[in-house]
């Protein structure tokens, strides 16, 4: 199974172990990867922004570079939600976005949903909070909203990917915040526009990922966890984040030395 | 001001923002509670949403039906284009019968068109007899909650109000006191009115009756005791059948407070004897929005206020700072389509977070009309040279993979190289996070090394 690797610019250019850990994880699974070198930026920043004619330049770049593969796989649910659902309003013409639309996931994704694992080798004790980002729980559907009723068609019950495979980790105990699915406050442009509420959003999730006792605050996205990260280094909080292809990457890597 | 410059402010207070926080996350909690014993709540929501759609793709035809069907029932039907027009014909009325004293239920209409004012000025004397209304009536400031008008305020600063307004005890905060205190006053302006003014939260085609949900009984008592009844509603509010109803009471308060139904659903059927109805049917820009498909479904908003409550936004800025009559989400769809220049900080207060679409009990696709705003107000140049200049900017670049890298390489180093303080300055962030440590190399960098010393 040739996979392509979607590896998202800011990932690409601030958190290279993000993209190295994905990488990690899906080799294990003896995958063949490629990382198309020509890919930049799938152009939700400039999507999200409201500039439509940016975006679908690089919309369109982003479909023809990635529409020979039969998987694409991505370290950020948002990054998947602007290819899964953006791309019908900006580049619905293009030959092969029915295509990337169909082949992109999120790597939680991806791993339940295509390679059907249930349970992740390896070790990983430590105590850690999972941040449920919103693209990928409120565009991508990929856990249960805690805003939906139990006849929400395909939303609940929705298996919780992520949460499925951290859980199946030897050691690893998941916390649980008071507010489940709460934005962390980052939003693209959003803590640009508005510093002063996207900070206490921050905030607010770090203190409840802290009282509900994690060392380690997770998630799909690394955009959320960026944001959070820049508030507990500024505070002095005892918290870090690490992205989920990390723990997975991390506790494989246990699996593997000591198999 | 912008948005994002009231809602610093409303933040610097930590104190309070993290109380309001907490006070709408309670009534968020209690909505999922009460949304869970409606096994049926999704398909109620498809179906509210579906007979929404059909009203309003049909809404002169059933508008017409319910005017023949109120003129039947023995109310007379206004129509008014504005808000300039509603008020005129809500004095007209009031004048041709020498009325000077007014109460009036909760109706975001009359807020919107600014009729308390507009009455005052005409001498008339309106008194708001929800208790949040009249709290914050009696401080002269707008509610900042369509369903909770003084969520803002504090007991003991309500105390306050009441120790001077009303003469309760300095010191007083007790909320039962308070709100005795308050009912106390609110009787002997009952007695007194002349008329009474109420809103409207559906009005039926089929029937020609309208249906005003409260919790306080206001409604009532200020219809049944004067002679003149003044409803006033939005043209959106109208409904087909009088089946519709059953699904849109089970939504509406669970949505809006975790109550099963509102305490009073009061129906009135046509004037009660010796008494006069009127209906003032208000435009004030709905057909213009009904005409942009973009941003039609939010004339479905039937006012509950859920994405107010949920909006990580909202509760941490607070109605005030997004300066309209509808705050919020949907005051943010709804306000730009009026001015877009003046409202255009809105559309940005919203992380996409997606929150209110999920909790609206119509399924208005709040997030992405917020979405869709940007467009227009990109488009319409409204969004800042700046913001422009760095997107076109960034798409150029990033179009070009090997100026991409070069361009990323020279500005890791860059700001490996600057204070971190002022590469925050430089990348619009505020001082109190921090970015990134940029690392020395890149994802594509690193791999590419790896791949050649595997290949070598």
């Amino acid at each position: 199974m040739r996979v392509g690797l979607f590896v998202p610019c800011y990932v690409d250019q601030l958190f290279p172990h993000v993209g190295r850990a994905t990488l990690d994880v899906l080799e294990r699974h003896g995958l063949e990867v490629d990382f198309p070198r020509d890919q930049t930026c799938c152009g939700q920043p400039m999507y999200n922004a409201g500039f439509s004619d940016e975006a679908r330049t690089l919309a369109r770049r982003h479909v023809r570079i990635f529409r020979e593969y039969e998987h694409v796989v991505c370290p950020s649910a948002s990054c998947v939600a602007t290819v899964r659902h953006g791309y019908a309003s900006l580049v619905p013409k293009e030959p092969g976005f029915e295509d990337v639309r169909a082949s992109t996931r999120e790597l939680c994704e991806f791993l339940t949903d295509v390679l059907g694992v249930t349970s992740v080798p390896g070790r990983f004790p430590h105590r850690v909070g999972l941040h449920a980002s919103c693209h990928g729980v409120r565009e991508l559907r990929l856990a249960g909203a805690s805003e939906l009723g139990a006849s929400a068609p395909g939303a609940r019950p929705t298996l919780d990917r992520a949460h499925r495979l951290l859980a199946s980790i030897d050691g690893i105990e998941l916390v649980s915040p008071r507010r489940p699915d709460e934005c962390c406050g980052f939003g693209g442009t959003f803590a640009v526009d508005e510093p002063a509420v996207a900070a206490m959003m921050g905030r607010d999730r770090i203190a409840d990922h802290a009282r509900a006792g994690a060392e380690i605050v997770t998630a799909t996205d690394v955009s959320c966890l960026a944001h959070l990260d820049g508030l507990m280094r500024h505070d002095g909080s005892p918290l870090r984040v690490m992205h989920v292809a990390e723990i997975l990457a991390a506790a494989g890597a246990e699996a593997g030395s000591t198999a | 001001m912008t948005h994002a410059e009231n809602a610093r402010a409303f933040v610097a207070d930590d104190v309070r923002a993290h109380w309001h926080d907490e006070a709408l996350w309670f009534v968020r909690a209690k909505r999922d509670a009460a949304m869970r014993t409606v096994p049926e709540w999704e398909i109620l929501r498809t179906r509210a949403a579906e007979i929404k759609a059909h009203a309003l793709s049909r809404l002169g035809d059933y508008l017409v039906e319910f005017e023949a069907n109120a003129t039947k029932l023995g109310a007379v039907v206004h129509w008014a284009r504005d808000a300039d027009e509603h008020n005129r014909i809500v004095l007209s009325l009031l004048r041709e019968r020498g009325f000077r004293r007014v109460v009036k239920s909760k109706s975001m209409l009359t807020e919107e068109c600014g009729l308390n004012p507009y009455l005052e000025r005409h001498g008339i004397e309106v008194v708001d007899t929800d208790l949040g209304e009249r709290i914050v009536q009696l401080r002269r400031e707008p509610p900042s909650h369509i369903v909770l008008p003084a969520i803002h305020l504090r007991k003991e600063e309500i105390g306050v109000l009441f120790h001077a307004e009303l003469g309760t005890a300095a010191g007083e905060s007790d909320p039962k006191v308070l709100t005795e205190a308050a009912r106390r006053g609110l009787r002997g302006k009952f007695l007194e009115a002349e008329a009474g003014i109420t809103g409207v939260n559906f009005a039926i085609a089929e029937t020609g009756g309208i249906v005003v949900c409260t919790n306080e009984g206001n409604a009532d008592l200020g219809t049944s005791l004067p002679r003149l009844h003044v409803a006033c509603m939005g043209i959106e509010k109208v409904i087909p059948r009088a089946a519709d109803l059953a699904v849109f009471l089970r939504l509406l308060a669970r949505s809006a407070t975790g109550q099963h139904l509102t305490t009073y659903t009061s129906h009135f059927h046509g004037p009660r004897p010796g008494a006069e109805l009127h209906v003032v049917l208000v435009d004030d820009g709905r057909s213009a929005l009904a005409a942009r498909p973009a941003f039609s479904p939010s004339l479905s908003c039937i006012r509950c206020g859920a994405c107010l409550n949920t909006c990580p936004v909202f509760r941490r800025s607070g109605g005030h700072s997004y300066e309209t009559s509808v705050a919020g989400p949907i005051g943010s769809i709804l306000a730009p389509a009026r001015d877009p220049e003046r409202h255009r900080s809105l559309p940005l207060a919203c992380s996409l977070c997606g929150s209110c679409t999920d909790v609206c009990p119509v399924r208005i696709d709040l997030h992405h009309q917020l979405l869709s705003w940007r467009g227009v107000l990109a488009r319409k140049r409204l969004l800042g040279d700046g913001k422009r200049r760095a997107m076109q900017l960034a798409a150029f670049v990033l179009a070009r993979p090997r100026l991409y890298e070069r361009v990323a390489r020279f500005a890791r180093s860059a700001a490996r190289a600057l204070p971190s303080g002022l590469v925050g300055r430089l990348g619009g962030v505020s001082k109190d996070r921090r970015l990134p440590e940029p690392p020395g190399e890149s994802f594509r960098e690193q791999l590419a090394r790896r791949r050649a010393r595997g290949r070598g």
